[in-house]
């Protein structure tokens, strides 16, 4: 039996503990947000917060979060998640949007960290984060969009 | 490509236009795809053969039903656009979702089935939407009409507010219910491209899926769940052309979660209570494989055998002149050749499906591209009558060719998976990225050799082999495109190019070879265009020429929209030849596709570990009427950067027949700060519209190869260029 938090809910789940977080998430918890593009920590489709650092869920096996607070796509709240949700869908950055679920949580970890962040520091920490559509150029823009309106 | 004409023809206007119908229904199958459409469930599930494209709600909105797959190319967009403008919607009341699987309805008027392909989404149902809309229209001012006792021809409508000069208003909602007992028009007029407010206008129009991508609600056939659903994983043959001789699933048996183990045609299914106990269950599962029939040549066979044929006589694809006499008494021969790896599509969603049964009928979803084919595979593998299986096509994570599939191969796999286990255990069949990268369909590997010589500071002669798979001679899609014994798909920019030189052949040969291949984002054009336009460039070098100024000049005055991109893409940057200037150099190339024009200038400079860093890309593309500016803008951006990392990084290489590699760790693709600046130019034109999926992938590579070349680099003969990793 492992213990969940995610987005503020406790699920008890009797799973194997080394079950990836993505498909704990995904397939027993319902939460389908998350995506799944890789599943070894090189694409970033399947980013979630883990006591609000990002994280890879898929190769964070279940027994490593036990007792942490998990959030999904779902579960964002707070004004960075408003302004690049909102900065997303003004640029019309996404296109087969696949990917997009991960950005997004990148992009908001980004500007929690750093609330003016250069082109240099959005290559750092966008990098791991693939977009087969190469959308991007919209990324970037967004990301600084989502900056400018924080400030106000 | 078939003889159907794209235009509204009398016929379909019968069959599928004419069909049109204003009502409160919802397709059985729909669920909610795009942005809005969580709000819009009039007539809930209620059963219902749908036979049109547009739909008006009582609350006035209006759901398009788009005929081709939504996988980020913008078609549910596009063709909302295309409706909206007719009806003069407002653009806020417009919603997409995908048309099910009925090739009476939903053909594609290129291809006479149902499916997307060839970047033919806008331009096939350019005529076909605007009519719907406009139909829709005439019978919504109608029924205002009767409902006010005023003559229709003193209703205006607009923003989607039906009015008449007496102060009188309603909305689509409150009129669709009379609308919908109208007689359907034959023959709705359309409005002049001087009246559009939606078309063509920047910043009209927003996707309608971007809010819910945004925010992880889109569902994709991955995210589909239902009650006892089985997922499913398959092993399949290392090797293409394996099968299974034998296996033992006593251990995968053991994994918790795992429920059963079943041969299917394409290897073995192991099927469990989510995603994780399927793949762990596959990791212990033994097969042997019969590989007897498999193909067991590697990449450098495959290139030593394709560069040996490039030298032999091939089947002539295009010839004027006499090529081989002008280049054997030419003075001097320049002679290049060209070598592209198989290339993934690796689509960021990976291939999967779910199919429930019941014995009786079917209900399959994924995102399927070719429905009407795909469709048939499902009912057949099910012993099914095709009016018992319904399809609905999901939204899906990409593609780039790769759900295109002349094979059938997923829906197949699909139904097999389903079958195998029996009715009533509706199944969720998932790839893993593993499965995509080593389960082939890729571009083909092919060689170029192009000889070509110059004279006085022009080129006089040109001559082309060209050595790859086809993918479509001996399958059912052959009459298509194969004409004379030549696959267009392998030849198709390189057995016709703009520029006139006197003497040209162009030869190709499509030897068998047992690894699966398939069209790739811009098809032949992914290799022809880099081949053609990289030599161009090294002739025109050679003889002097600025490689812009020399293209044109060589273009004559026959090619004026290829002429019009390079000259527009050359005044966008400025162009004052290749440089370098400050360690920057810059390429240029343009090529139709898909009766497309783009033309790319990419500023690159070498970095320091020796990889290319390509700086800024100004692109101008002329592709008819821009429907929607912003939507043909991200495709050029993300056109190019699809091209760009599979140029500079991307390779599927086969050792003794296996592919070798498995992810992204391997198959290297296009990271954020490898991608460089981009500003997109759209021509203004009012042809009528062509495609933008595609055409904004073929220039980049030998853009950037063109100016590695003025760096003192050379163009790179054998692709990616670099970060491939064997
Ligand atoms: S699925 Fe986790 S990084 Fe790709
Ligand atoms: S939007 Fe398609 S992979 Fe990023």
């Amino acid at each position: 039996m492992v213990s969940l938090k995610v987005n503020g809910t406790t699920h008890n789940l009797d799973i194997d503990e080394e079950t990836p977080l993505l498909w704990a998430i995904r397939d027993n918890i319902g939460l389908t947000g998350t995506k799944f593009g890789c599943g070894i920590a090189q694409c970033g489709a399947c980013t979630v917060f883990v006591d609000g650092q990002a994280q890879r869920s898929c190769v964070t096996p279940v027994s490593a979060v036990a007792g942490s607070e998990i959030t999904t796509i779902e579960g964002l709240a707070g004004k960075e998640a408003e302004a690049v949700q909102a900065a997303w869908t003004s640029r019309d950055v996404p296109q087969c949007g696949y990917c997009q679920s991960g950005q997004v949580m990148s992009a908001i970890a980004l500007l929690k960290e750093n609330k003016k962040p250069t082109d240099r520091d959005i290559d750092l920490a966008m990098n791991g984060n693939i977009c087969r559509c190469a959308t991007y150029v919209r990324i970037r823009a967004a990301i600084h969009d989502a900056a400018r309106a924080l400030e106000i | 490509m078939t003889a159907h004409d794209p235009k509204l023809s009398r016929r379909s206007l019968l069959t599928g236009a004419g069909a049109l119908v204003i009502g409160f229904h919802l397709p059985r199958a729909a669920r909610a795809q795009s942005g809005a459409g969580a709000a819009y469930r009039p007539g809930g599930n209620a059963a219902f053969a749908p036979n049109a494209f547009i739909r008006v709600a009582p609350d006035s909105t209006v759901t398009v039903l788009v005929k081709h797959i939504e996988f980020g190319q913008g078609p549910f967009t596009g063709l909302a656009t295309l409706a909206a403008e007719e009806m003069d919607a407002a653009w806020s009341q417009m919603r997409a979702e995908h048309s099910p699987a009925d090739v009476k309805l939903y053909a594609n008027l290129l291809f006479g089935v149902q499916g997307t392909g060839g970047s033919t989404a806008i331009a096939n149902s350019w005529e076909q939407m605007r009519k719907a809309g406009a139909a829709a229209r005439v019978m919504l001012v109608q029924a205002a009409a009767s409902a006010w006792k005023v003559p229709a021809g003193e209703i205006t409508v607009s923003e989607g507010i039906i009015s008449h000069a007496s102060g009188k208003k309603g909305s689509f909602g409150e009129f669709a219910e009379a609308a919908a007992k109208l007689p359907v028009p034959e023959n709705p007029p359309l409005k002049p491209a001087s009246a559009y407010k939606l078309i063509g206008k920047e910043g009209a129009v927003k996707r309608l899926d971007s809010a819910d991508k945004a925010r992880g609600k889109a569902q994709f056939t991955i995210d589909i769940h239902a009650p006892n659903m089985l997922t499913v994983v398959v092993a399949r043959p290392p090797r293409f052309g394996g099968k299974v001789a034998s296996f033992d699933a006593a251990d995968t048996l053991e994994v918790k979660g795992v429920v059963d183990v079943k041969q299917i045609g394409s290897g073995v299914a192991v099927y469990a209570n989510g995603m994780w106990p399927a793949l762990k269950g596959r990791e212990v599962l033994k097969v042997t494989w019969d590989e007897s029939e498999a193909e067991k040549r590697g990449s450098a066979e495959l290139i030593a055998e394709y560069r040996k044929l490039a030298h032999e006589p091939g089947t002539v694809a295009g010839s004027h002149g006499d090529a081989e006499a002008a280049l054997a008494k030419a003075d001097k021969v320049i002679e290049a050749e060209f070598v592209f790896p198989y290339l993934a599509h690796a689509p960021m969603e990976p291939l999967d499906g779910y199919l429930e049964w019941d014995g009786q009928q079917a209900l399959a979803r994924f995102g399927s591209q070719f429905q009407t084919t795909e469709h048939q595979t499902i009912a057949t593998i099910l012993g099914l009558p095709l009016e018992k299986v319904s399809l609905e096509t999901m939204l899906a994570g990409g593609s780039f060719g790769r759900r295109a599939q002349v094979s059938q191969h997923l829906a197949a796999e699909l139904a097999m998976a389903a079958k195998a286990i029996g009715p009533n255990r509706p199944v969720k069949v998932v790839w893993t990225r593993e499965d995509d990268l080593a389960g082939g369909y890729y571009r083909p590997l092919f060689v170029h050799r192009l000889r070509g010589a110059v004279k006085d500071g022009k080129i006089v002669a040109w001559a082309n082999h060209i050595v790859g798979q086809s993918f479509f001679l001996g399958t059912p899609f052959e009459a298509m495109v194969v004409k004379n014994g030549i696959d267009a798909t392998a030849v198709e920019g390189a057995n016709e190019i703009f520029y006139e030189v006197p003497d040209f052949r162009c030869e190709v040969h499509n030897p068998k070879v047992g690894v699966p291949t398939l069209w790739w984002r811009s098809v032949g054009h992914t290799h022809t265009g880099y081949a053609v336009e990289c030599f161009v460039d090294e002739l025109l070098q050679a003889a002097g020429q600025d490689p812009l100024q020399g293209r044109l000049a060589m273009m004559g005055d026959k090619h004026t929209r290829a002429a019009a991109v390079l000259r527009a893409v050359g005044e966008m940057a400025n162009w004052k030849g290749p440089g370098p200037v400050d360690g920057r150099a810059r390429g240029v190339a343009v090529v139709e596709s898909f009766s497309s024009f783009v033309a790319q200038i990419a500023e690159v400079s070498m970095g320091p570990d020796g990889e290319p860093k390509v700086h800024k890309v100004w692109c101008a593309v002329d592709c008819g009427v821009a429907v929607n500016p912003d939507v043909i803008r991200a495709q050029m951006e993300g056109g190019i950067g699809f091209g760009l990392g599979h140029a500079l990084y991307g390779e599927i290489t086969l050792d003794q027949g296996r592919p070798v590699q498995t992810n992204f760790h391997e198959y290297r693709s296009l990271r954020i700060h490898e991608m460089p600046e981009v500003e997109v130019k759209i021509i203004a034109s009012t042809a009528a519209p062509t495609g933008v999926g595609e055409p904004g992938v073929p220039p980049i590579g030998p853009a950037v190869a063109n100016a590695l070349a003025a760096l003192g680099h050379g163009r790179p003969r054998q692709l990616p260029v670099k970060g491939g990793t064997v």
